[in-house]
């Protein structure tokens, strides 16, 4: 067992026990923080990965203003705890977790049934997905896209001013 | 190194994990965050498949889903506060004005 094979198991752990953590936690801050370390650790997992761009792009994107806002947002919803037992519909929640049981072994089944048939990954050419060689596959190939997405933020912030705006000056 | 497999099952792994809140969960802000955590798997499953072929393009399909979550994030929880403001509550069991 190779150093990188130990890393990957010990930070999948803690990426999948956070995840339960976040979907069983009744307190919702708890929540927030649980999905912060599932981000951190995929970040870890992108600097594996050889995308050094991505993994910091991820913490200053998701673990730095997303998850930021979900804080601001439970703090003006109030850390409320709903009654969780059952809905309207009582055998929602029994098949829902029966169905997704069943999809998690036939998938990990599928990918487990071909180890090294995706082959092992190749460790990371020297600067490949650096900033520099994203920037200049991104604003010569893909400059249309990346333009649509600065209108599609500016849209985004914008709707979220007027939705949250209160209609009092009217 | 790593086996792409690998990678590609915690992917899945986190990603029916994010299914499992969006289907037992009440609290639509949980669900917001499950949403959150299918994303995140589904572009590790980029990165991989980037990594594994050598090519940029999977990196930069990351890049772009990353923007879009942060609007969607943006404007879901502009509506969350919306809500909350008009019905006091984010239980999505008791918003169902819609239902036919």
């Amino acid at each position: 067992m190779t150093v990188d094979l130990l890393v990957f198991l010990i930070l999948a752990l803690i990426a999948v026990g956070a995840a339960v953590g976040m979907l069983f936690s009744r307190n919702m801050v708890y929540a927030v923080l649980f999905l912060v370390l599932v981000m951190m650790t995929i970040a870890v997992f992108y600097l594996m990965l050889g995308a050094p761009f991505l993994a910091m792009a991820q913490i200053t994107v998701y673990a730095g203003a997303i998850m930021v806002l979900f804080l601001f947002a439970v703090m003006i919803l109030g850390p409320e705890r709903l009654p969780e037992e059952g809905g309207p519909v009582a055998w929602q929640r029994p098949v829902a977790i029966g169905l997704t049981l069943a999809f998690l072994v036939e998938v990990v089944y599928a990918f487990a049934a071909k180890v090294g048939g995706l082959g092992t990954l190749m460790p990371p050419a020297e600067g490949a997905g650096s900033p520099a060689a994203i920037g200049q596959v991104l604003f010569n190939q893909y400059l249309l896209p990346f333009e649509v997405t600065s209108v599609l933020l500016l849209v985004a912030t914008v709707g979220a001013v007027v939705l949250t705006k209160d209609g009092k000056d009217k | 190194m790593v086996p792409t497999n690998y990678f590609l099952i915690l992917s899945a792994v986190l990603f029916l994990l994010g299914v499992l809140g969006v289907l037992v969960r009440r609290n639509a802000l949980v669900i917001y965050m499950s949403i959150e955590l299918m994303l995140n798997a589904a572009n590790l499953a980029f990165v991989a498949f980037a990594s594994a072929s050598g090519g940029l393009e999977g990196q930069l399909a990351v890049f772009f889903v990353m923007t879009v979550a942060a609007a969607e994030v943006a404007v879901g929880l502009a509506l969350l506060v919306t809500i909350f403001r008009t019905k006091k509550t984010i239980d999505i069991d008791t918003l169902h004005q819609l239902k036919g």
